[in-house]
């Protein structure tokens, strides 16, 4: 009889404690959206700026977050692309070329890298930007080179690693086929293996992009301020999406920069989210895009 | 010509491989070298657990470590039962189409970007609490239910891969035994997954220990170990977090290198714990 009710007892706690999660998740999104909406509009991209001349260059934007945004854009594109050679490369190393020993030693620590916080990432950044401003030159202190690079190091065991499980979990059939009809081992992992891999490859790419578009701990250390306009160099400083949110969470002084606040949450929210579903729907998508495609 | 190819490509790929490895060495060397003159300065006790009291001479990072400690620990006790019940109802308990609704949404949830869950607790959360149960508002309890739900996709999906990952087998028998839906979950999921979730735990742990909004915008950031849950607290990420970098030869600013190095430990910790108990599980089955 005991038994019993603990069943039901676990089986409505469950319901409730999952209708809870559900519940505050919405209310979360919805008091966003509900204070977001309002203020989605071109002015809160551009400010009082003419759009045109803005994306052209030729008008500075100031009450607005299109600095935010290409800083930002920046920071994901450059990142990536110091991150993906790197990556792919040492993940292709650890499941093709590693000796068993290695594998666990080199695994091991890039364990440690995905479980390091990422404001431990960003203190390495800044020392390496101190180190560079005592050593090298003045001139050099923390800027969007020394942010992307930090970033790119956050983001490197996303990529690595699922570079490197999705190239060990390929069928035997595939890993074999090539090399018994005596391709070399640089040909099948060329031709076969990375092809066949790539859905899982993207699919970790685009997690690490969504990682470098949303993590604030990072830039906050490496040289992300408030008012920087588009950074016109890769050593100047810069400004960034989730940085305005978080500054303006603080900072703000009138209700209509606490409105842009919600704005540019919807923001970020949007790209975010759309880079992650993209990700989680690509392993099978993909998949079948490239091999079953008519 | 093609076995010298061979061999270049192989080079390369290992050069990428220890490269990448030892920006992972670097970083804690970095942290260590930068920190050294605070450990010339004072004890290594001294630093580990004695009190912050610059215009002493005392740069102790014990409030911060408890701090990181109460909010982190809070939100994993909030986190842990919201999972189970979530993981419960997505392996077992719900119908086809209500399982994917929901894993969907918890996809969804691993990509809101942390400042949002801060934005939206600053301005929802505080004054819900301040109002609710007094006190400031901006507290260890604020922090860790913001901080609860921003892990919870973390445990959610390691909960139900490991429930999932049971042996078909074994909840067949169940089944044809007569065990319903609660039983299968509770008798032969359950204790065969409980590996697994530890892992799932333990990692879900180490991202409430390691993030820096949350605690940055919602806890306070007030120098003192907490004594209940209704106090401001700071944490060790919020301490880097809040450092002035005008002045980097000062200790002040030298003991958030000491807190680098305590974040690096407890990741190296966890790691080694995770993979330790990956390992039994393997030797299990």
């Amino acid at each position: 009889m005991m038994r019993v009710f603990m069943e039901k007892m676990v089986e409505y706690l469950s319901w409730a404690l999952a209708l809870l999660l559900c519940l505050s998740v919405s209310v979360f999104l919805s008091y966003l959206l509900i204070k977001g909406l309002p203020s989605l509009g071109s002015e809160l991209v551009f400010g009082k700026a003419d759009p045109l001349s803005a994306l052209l260059g030729r008008e500075r934007v100031f009450d607005g977050i299109f600095p935010a945004i290409i800083g930002t854009l920046c920071l994901v594109v450059l990142s990536t692309l110091m991150a993906l050679p790197l990556g792919i490369c040492s993940g292709v190393y650890l499941s093709e070329y590693a000796t068993p020993i290695m594998k666990k030693v080199v695994g091991g620590l890039f364990d440690v890298l995905a479980g390091i916080p990422s404001i431990v990432v960003g203190l390495y950044g800044f020392s390496v930007a101190i180190f560079l401003h005592h050593h090298f030159s003045d001139r050099l202190g923390p800027c969007l080179l020394i942010s992307a690079i930090s970033l790119g190091v956050l983001v490197l065991p996303y990529i690595v690693r699922s570079t490197q499980t999705s190239l060990e979990e390929l069928p035997a059939h595939i890993r074999h086929t090539a090399t018994a009809l005596g391709a070399t081992r640089l040909q099948n992992i060329a031709y076969v293996l990375i092809p066949n891999a790539l859905s899982g490859i993207s699919s970790g790419v685009i997690l690490a992009i969504g990682r470098c578009a949303e993590d604030t701990a990072v830039i906050l250390l490496t040289g992300v301020v408030a008012t920087a306009g588009v950074p016109s160099s890769l050593l100047s400083q810069y400004e960034a999406l989730p940085f305005y949110i978080f500054y303006i969470s603080s900072q703000y002084t009138s209700p209509a920069e606490l409105s842009n606040g919600y704005g540019a949450c919807l923001v970020l929210l949007g790209i975010c989210s759309v880079l992650f579903m993209v990700a989680h729907g690509m392993q099978k998508r993909l998949f079948h895009w490239a091999l079953y495609r008519p | 010509m093609r076995p010298s190819k061979e061999l270049l490509a192989k080079s390369v790929f290992l050069c990428c491989a220890i490269a990448s490895a030892a920006i992972i060495l670097a970083i804690l060397g970095f942290m260590v070298a930068l920190g050294i003159p605070l450990f010339r300065e004072s004890t290594f006790s001294a630093i580990w657990s004695g009190p912050w009291a610059p215009h002493r001479g005392a740069y102790g990072i014990w409030a911060m470590i408890s701090g990181t400690f109460w909010i982190a620990f809070l939100a994993a006790m909030i986190c842990l039962p919201l999972s189970l019940g979530m993981s419960f109802v997505i392996s077992s308990l719900a119908g086809r189409r209500v399982r994917k609704l929901l894993g969907a949404l918890v996809r969804f949830m691993t990509g809101i970007p942390t400042v949002i869950y801060g934005f939206i607790g600053i301005f929802l959360l505080v004054p819900l609490i301040r109002e609710g149960l007094g006190g400031p508002g901006i507290c260890v309890l604020t922090a860790s239910i913001m901080l609860a739900i921003l892990i919870s996709p973390t445990m959610i999906l390691f909960f139900t891969d490991s429930l999932l990952a049971v042996n078909a087998a074994y909840v067949q028998a169940a089944k044809a035994l007569g065990a319903n839906r609660v039983q299968r979950l509770l008798y032969v999921m359950v204790p065969r997954a409980l590996g697994g979730m530890a892992s799932g735990f333990i990692l879900a742990l180490g991202r409430a220990l390691g993030d820096t909004l949350i605690a940055l915008m919602l806890a306070g950031n007030a120098i003192r170990p907490p004594q209940g849950f209704l106090e401001p607290a700071r944490t060790l990420t919020a301490h880097i977090a809040l450092v002035k970098a005008a002045d980097f030869d000062s200790m002040e600013f030298r003991s958030i290198f000491a807190c680098g190095i305590a974040l690096y430990l407890f990741t190296i910790l966890a790691t080694i714990a995770v993979r330790m108990m990956a390992r039994e599980r393997v030797a299990v089955s």
